[in-house]
């Protein structure tokens, strides 16, 4: 079966919130693989499920397999406020309640009869792909669901960059993993023999999309930023971060993008928010950590009616680090894949984390480091402190922490997170101010 | 012959000390000595030896450490463990440590590891990788080479090579480490009465600072003195203690179990010297060897993956049937994933079988014992009066 399906056209916008039309794109692309997963099983086709960072997308459509990423539906049912009541269910199933909540959404939707995000059933997945990027948790999380349902699980272990660096032994291990373990089991449960000319197809399509997309994100150093590199990346990485990168979809998608973030440029326009234009650029941000979805417009709101954009994030590479040159190469196939898995933001160490963020705050120009501790997330969270001092100190610039979580409501207490945001533009406008005397 | 109390009051000394004299009075004896650190849960202490190093636990500050420093690196939403470990480093109780190892476990500890080397910039500082993969070939190639890497920097951090002799002679200590360690486990399965839990527990503490050979000879001798004294024996309930891996949980948190009325007859603390179930050959490529070791004859916890869904539990529920066990108390550290995610998996493969269980979470500076005795009460309670047996 052909994986490729037409390239999407927006369709009429709500009135109430404003957005790119890439920001429609990328949600009609995001709806319409919900509905494949729904119609999936009806067309005979097998469902995997796989994590967001380190997937491997393009091998899983060597295979014609609908693609699932748990994360991400997670994420998508606390932005539609559902996850509240799926995280309590799983809860009282037995779950602990200081374990990631994205894992307890996930168990809460699949026994509330797996509806998914946009109100269609999701089948239950052939098989597991647990690629363990980046966050033990993972593992856990798809024993959790093996242990429930029964689904066949295949592992590939992606060794952690203790040293900040890929070395040979461990490029080797995922190779090997790919090839002797995953690939015939993608095999078998699909039934569709592996072609390595389709996988470069899709990795030369990858390829283009991660050309464009690193483009993007970077045209936040220009002044105004055009972007908001956190909270309006999270549209701009969702395709290329979950079912479609590899696709000619997702390459039209980020030339789209493209040519309206140029434009904008252009018109010396900042970035587009859920209430329209953004005002003045007051501030420039660089966030660590992922958002909190239960409340992402209201978390956002307080950034832009303040004037504040976000001009690059750690989060906007959880599911790639593209723009210090990786891109998947059709040449070297698998060896491409195990450094892409190799090289997602949390496998990074921690000295390496915070090499990256100074990085960012010097070439973005940024006025300043938030970092958006997440209860659920030790992968992201723990050392954050240290990381937060470490920038600080290295590079004279004031940093903040406030503490949310990622799809638990309970967790986001908007006076506090809004007391210290306030402060902390504050305590950059003074900065600022001081040092013009 | 020392009598238990002797050896018991010796253990105890250890677990108290946290400026780590034992280590430090060893590193003394004999100029360039070196002591390596290392966190829960695995690693191949055998490579260590084998470079002449001491290898040190470091198992967090436990309930009598002030915590002052270290709570102003983490939120309140991780575990104990990390927190404890940085104030014993940032106040110079580790300075007789020179290099940490940190073994793949968890997002906390291998974030630690990330934070040492920021911390401490002078020490040698790794993260250990451990293949989830476990087919020879895949996971055992890749497994062997860190364990090079490791046999390398200590030879570099040494300035001598490490040989294949060396390593297989370190074998042959920790075999026979392990092995008088399985007969101390199985002398408490036997006979828990004559060797309470809060005594074993001291005794592997002790093996986290003590040269092997050592703490070899010590488990030895507690095992010959307790048979010299005879306790009373009480109708208590045989109960494995899952989830204390890690963060270490009080000791008085141990007694109270004990109190409670529950005899602890397996346990998971100090996996490190019972992670390998049988012996390693000590001849041949000693990497090779201890790589099929870990790959095919290790501890089953919830740090690894389990290739097999049917297998998920089974290590549990062969601990339960070994040692007569009549239920599980499942202890976690709060926070801790690895224990907390594990443990719905395992209760419901308990549950399958009809193994009654309990659970409760801790942290290694609880105070307050009393819950937990009532609840561990009301366990050993319900497998003693109310069972169908």
């Amino acid at each position: 079966m052909n994986t490729i399906i037409t390239p999407p056209t927006s369709t009429k916008k709500p009135a109430a919130v404003q957005k790119e039309d890439a920001m429609w794109l990328q949600k009609e692309l995001i709806n319409r693989n919900y509905h494949e997963l729904a119609t999936a099983h009806e067309m005979n086709r097998k469902v995997s499920a796989t994590f967001v960072p380190g997937n491997l997308n393009e091998l899983l459509m060597c295979f014609d397999f609908a693609r699932s990423l748990p994360e991400t539906n997670a994420l998508q049912n606390g932005m539609r406020k559902k996850s509240g009541k799926m995280i309590m269910d799983a809860e009282r199933d037995g779950q602990s309640e200081d374990v990631c909540t994205y894992v307890k959404a996930d168990l809460g939707m699949m026994m509330g009869g797996e509806i998914g995000p946009t109100g269609e059933a999701l089948p239950r997945p052939d098989l597991l792909l647990l690629s363990y990027t980046g966050c033990f948790t993972f593992m856990k999380w798809f024993e959790l669901i093996r242990q429930r349902y029964g689904c066949e699980t295949v592992m590939l272990h992606v060794p952690y960059q203790g040293e900040g660096r890929i070395n040979p032994n461990m490029r080797d291990y995922v190779v090997k993993q790919l090839k002797d373990t995953v690939i015939p089991t993608l095999e078998r449960i699909s039934g569709v023999k592996f072609d390595i000319d389709r996988l470069r197809q899709y990795m030369r399509e990858s390829a283009k999309a991660e050309e464009d997309l690193v483009w993007t994100l970077q045209s936040a150093k220009h002044r105004p930023s055009p972007i908001d590199g956190y909270f309006g990346a999270v549209y701009y990485i969702g395709p290329i971060f979950t079912a479609f990168r590899g696709t000619p979809e997702a390459t039209q998608y980020y030339a789209t993008l493209r040519s309206e973030i140029e434009e904008r440029i252009r018109l010396g326009k900042g970035p587009m928010t859920p209430d329209g234009e953004m005002g003045e650029e007051k501030y420039r941000l660089v966030v660590e950590g992922p958002p909190n979805w239960t409340s992402f417009r209201e978390f956002w709101k307080m950034f832009y009616d303040d004037g504040a954009v976000v001009v690059a994030s750690t989060y906007s590479k959880v599911g790639g680090v593209y723009d210090f040159g990786f891109r998947h190469d059709p040449d070297r196939p698998l060896e491409s894949l195990a450094e892409y898995c190799l090289g997602c933001y949390t496998n990074l160490n921690l000295p390496s984390r915070v090499d990256m963020i100074c990085r960012y705050l010097d070439e973005y120009q940024a006025d300043g480091l938030l970092i958006n501790s997440i209860k659920s997330c030790n992968s992201f969270s723990a050392g954050q402190l240290l990381v937060l001092r470490e920038v600080e100190k290295r590079t004279g610039k004031p940093a903040a922490f406030i503490e949310t979580d990622l799809v638990d409501p309970r967790y986001f207490s908007a006076a506090n997170v809004k007391n210290r945001l306030e402060s902390y533009f504050q305590m950059i406008h003074q900065k600022r101010s001081g040092s013009t005397h | 012959m020392s009598t238990v109390q002797e050896i018991v009051e010796r253990c105890q000394a250890l677990y108290d000390d946290l400026d780590f004299k034992t280590v430090q009075a060893w590193k003394a004896a004999q100029p360039g000595r070196r002591a390596i650190g290392y966190m829960p849960v695995y690693v191949p202490r055998e490579i260590i030896h084998a470079a002449g190093m001491l290898p040190v636990g470091i198992l967090g500050g436990g309930d009598q450490l002030e915590v002052i420093q270290g709570d102003a690196y983490y939120q309140s939403y991780i575990c104990r463990i990390p927190r404890s470990t940085i104030e014993l480093g940032l106040t110079g109780r580790l300075d007789c440590l020179d290099g940490m190892l940190f073994p793949s476990i968890c997002d906390v500890i291998r974030n630690l590891s990330g934070m040492w080397q920021m911390l401490f910039k002078d020490k040698y500082v790794r993260y250990f990788d451990v293949p989830q993969n476990y087919e020879d070939d895949i996971g055992g190639r890749f497994y062997t080479q860190e364990m090079q890497a490791i046999r390398e920097d200590l030879a570099r951090l040494g300035g001598r090579e490490i040989t294949d002799e060396a390593i297989n002679r370190s074998i042959e200590v920790y075999n026979e480490n392990r092995r008088v360690l399985e007969q101390l486990y199985a002398y408490r399965a036997r006979e828990p009465w004559q060797a309470p839990t809060s005594e074993v527990y001291l005794l592997q503490r002790a093996g986290m600072v003590l040269p092997v050979e050592e703490h070899t000879a010590l488990v030895r001798d507690y095992l010959a003195a307790a048979q010299t004294e005879q306790r009373p024996k009480r109708d208590n309930a045989r109960v494995v203690l899952n989830g204390t891996f890690c963060e270490q949980p009080p000791l008085g948190l141990i007694k109270s179990i004990e109190m409670a009325g529950c005899y602890v007859v397996e346990d998971d603390f100090m996996l490190v010297s019972r992670w390998l179930l049988c012996d390693v050959p000590s001849d041949g490529d000693p990497l090779e060897n201890l790589s099929k070791a870990f790959l095919h004859h290790s501890a089953s916890t919830s740090a690894k993956y389990e290739t097999r869904k049917e297998d998920k539990g089974q290590f549990l529920l062969k601990q339960v049937a070994d040692k007569g066990a009549e239920g599980v108390i499942f202890a976690a550290p709060s926070f801790c994933d690895p224990a907390l995610l594990e443990r719905p998996m395992l209760q419901e493969v308990l549950a399958a079988h009809n193994v009654p269980y309990t659970a409760f979470k801790y942290a290694e500076n609880s105070g307050q014992m009393a819950p937990i005795r009532e609840q561990a009460g009301t366990f050993a309670d319900s497998i003693k009066l109310w069972s169908a047996a």
